[in-house]
């Protein structure tokens, strides 16, 4: 249907997206992996010449960069178990009949709009403060030692916080995916005798499979780049230095781009070998 | 899957599903209840839940002591105006891909979104350098192309969802008809298209409004959005609770409103379309 006329012209249509984006994705791409096999302190004599692989090396042997991974591992890991399980349970509670459904899925998704800055600010002044914190008040009320939670529990913080940042994700998309299901195929099993725990693990799990798939991958990328929940509460101090925020120290506070770059160049190689399943599936549908 | 329950069962799903909407939406309410607070009333003991002396006064404070209205200018200027480019760059391209696809648009849109998983932090320093370069540090310029640029993939591919459900005959009827391209796409396509438009720039002015990295990392003064007005308040001095409540629900409210309204459209958004 397509004549050689409109080809051109959808042609030229698509070019400055896809050249903008070209740009956006190659010069600083680049740029990283040149600066990766440089030492360059700006502050302190700028491009100091070609060092091979040596920024790879160091990075991953200072003694920061484990136990940054770790952190980050146990970060993105806690909080997409916590969105995932809870977030199932919620959509399937959403999804059943009940009086003021709308309020309750606007209460439910509120979270996802607070901006990062805020909700972190938010949690570890007045929820999270020893002194002040609503949970001080509600410790001391059980008769228990207020914990002062960014210093004792940083990362157990950071998970909570994050996972109510998400949780509203997880259950928007999973609710979703609920709500294409067959009911027909629920109301025959049900007349087979197949209990609620059943229907949920034969029917109702297989089809939130491909979701729960989506929001796993899609957090995930998310998650590995967490930033202003760290910046604003501990400031990656009390071991909650994530490899995201240990690439920004060394960059930005520390000025050696040398150094940060060739983390930088670990952390996209991380972001795509997870982006790739996701690519996967998205372009499934897409041959649909 | 809603099916037919009793009454009973019925006001049980409504008490619970209340009741963890209401934990969940708790940080929140309590965020802006002690925006209404005294200082000394917002860290009472035992807490103040509803019957304190409301007052309005941590409002005009905030906005005095860190300038509310000058942020909240520059949120609407970035937010606003990477998503009206975002949209101008993609809806030819969207337009394009949904309707003269090819051989290669299915990977053209896949490469797209790959660029969405580049961890910002891999890429700092270079755009940092390019900022200073260009003079582009802590100006709306650069931020507005900066955020254009992380949700033009997004921007893409909700229209393009879109696009994808016009159906073709109608495009194929006004061609019969001796329309022009120029005269399909303003007369045919567009009023079709608006709410999928509306939707999508709904969903870039909130992820814009509240992206937090660049943000951070590419302004100082001058062109600082609201999330950087809120990071100011995280070495606090004295009694602040309030205050902080009190900026933070400025800095929340206006995205929490246009967020509600785009509950659906996020999962198309965000998922790329891989879940409906």
């Amino acid at each position: 249907m397509a004549t050689q006329h409109s080809r051109t012209a959808a042609r030229a249509m698509m070019a400055p997206a896809v050249v903008l984006l070209l740009g956006w994705m190659l010069v600083p791409l680049i740029m990283t992996l040149y600066f990766s096999f440089k030492k360059y302190l700006p502050l302190r004599g700028g491009d100091l010449g070609w060092v091979g692989f040596d920024n790879y090396v160091r990075f991953v042997s200072s003694s920061s960069f484990w136990p940054s991974v770790q952190t980050t591992l146990l970060i993105v890991g806690a909080v997409l178990v916590i969105t995932i399980a809870l977030g199932v349970l919620l959509a399937l509670l959403l999804d059943q009949p009940m009086f003021g459904q709308g309020i309750v899925r606007i209460l439910v998704i509120a979270p996802f709009f607070v901006m990062p800055t805020v909700s972190a600010l938010i949690w570890k002044n007045m929820f999270m403060d020893a002194n002040y914190g609503l949970f001080a008040y509600l410790w001391e009320f059980f008769g228990a030692e207020p914990v002062a939670w960014m210093s004792q529990a940083s990362i157990q913080s950071i998970i909570m916080i994050v996972s109510w940042q998400w949780l509203p994700f997880a259950t928007l998309i999973l609710l979703t995916a609920i709500q294409s299901l067959d009911s027909e195929q629920l109301e025959a099993s049900e007349m087979d005798g197949a209990t609620t725990l059943k229907r949920f693990w034969h029917i109702v799990l297989p089809h939130l499979s491909r979701a729960i798939t989506v929001v796993l991958l899609i957090q995930t990328i998310f998650l590995l780049s967490i930033f202003a929940e760290i910046f604003v509460t501990t400031g990656g101090a009390f071991g909650s230095k994530t490899l995201t925020y240990l690439i920004f120290q060394r960059v930005l506070e520390s000025q050696n781009v040398g150094l940060g770059s060739a983390g930088g160049v670990y952390a996209i190689i991380l972001a795509n070998i997870v982006a790739i399943f996701l690519m996967r599936i998205v372009g499934k549908n897409l041959d649909k | 899957m809603a099916r037919a329950v009793t009454t009973q069962r019925k006001l049980i799903n409504t008490g619970l599903a209340w009741a963890i909407g209401l934990l969940i939406f708790f940080p929140i309410l309590w965020t802006i209840l002690t925006s209404f607070k005294s200082e000394g009333q917002a860290i009472a003991d035992p807490p103040l839940f509803l019957f304190f002396d409301w007052t309005l006064e941590n409002y005009a404070i905030v906005q005095e002591r860190s300038d509310y209205g000058k942020y909240l200018m520059n949120s609407i200027i970035i937010a606003g105006g990477s998503t009206v480019l975002g949209v101008l760059i993609a809806l030819p391209a969207a337009w394009s891909m949904a309707f003269v696809p090819s051989r290669r648009t299915k990977d053209i849109l896949l490469w797209m979104l790959s660029t969405k998983m580049l961890p910002a932090v891999g890429v700092l320093y270079p755009i940092y350098l390019i900022f200073i370069e260009l003079k582009l540090l802590d100006s709306h310029l650069g931020l507005t192309i900066v955020l254009m640029l992380i949700n033009l993939p997004i921007i893409v591919w909700m229209l393009y969802t879109y696009f994808k459900e016009i159906p073709g005959e109608i495009l194929e009827a006004a061609r019969m008809d001796g329309a022009s391209l120029k005269n399909e796409i303003l007369y045919v396509l567009t009023p079709m298209a608006v709410p999928g438009i509306a939707s999508t720039m709904l969903l870039s002015l909130i992820l814009a409004w509240n992206e937090a990295f660049w943000t951070l990392n590419l302004t100082a003064a001058k062109a600082a959005p609201l999330t950087a007005f809120i990071a100011s308040y995280s070495s606090p001095e004295g009694l602040f609770y309030a205050k902080l409540s009190a900026a933070s629900t400025m800095a929340i409210a206006p995205i929490l409103i246009l967020g509600w309204f785009s509950q659906k459209q996020l999962v198309r958004g965000l998922t790329f379309g891989a879940v409906k």
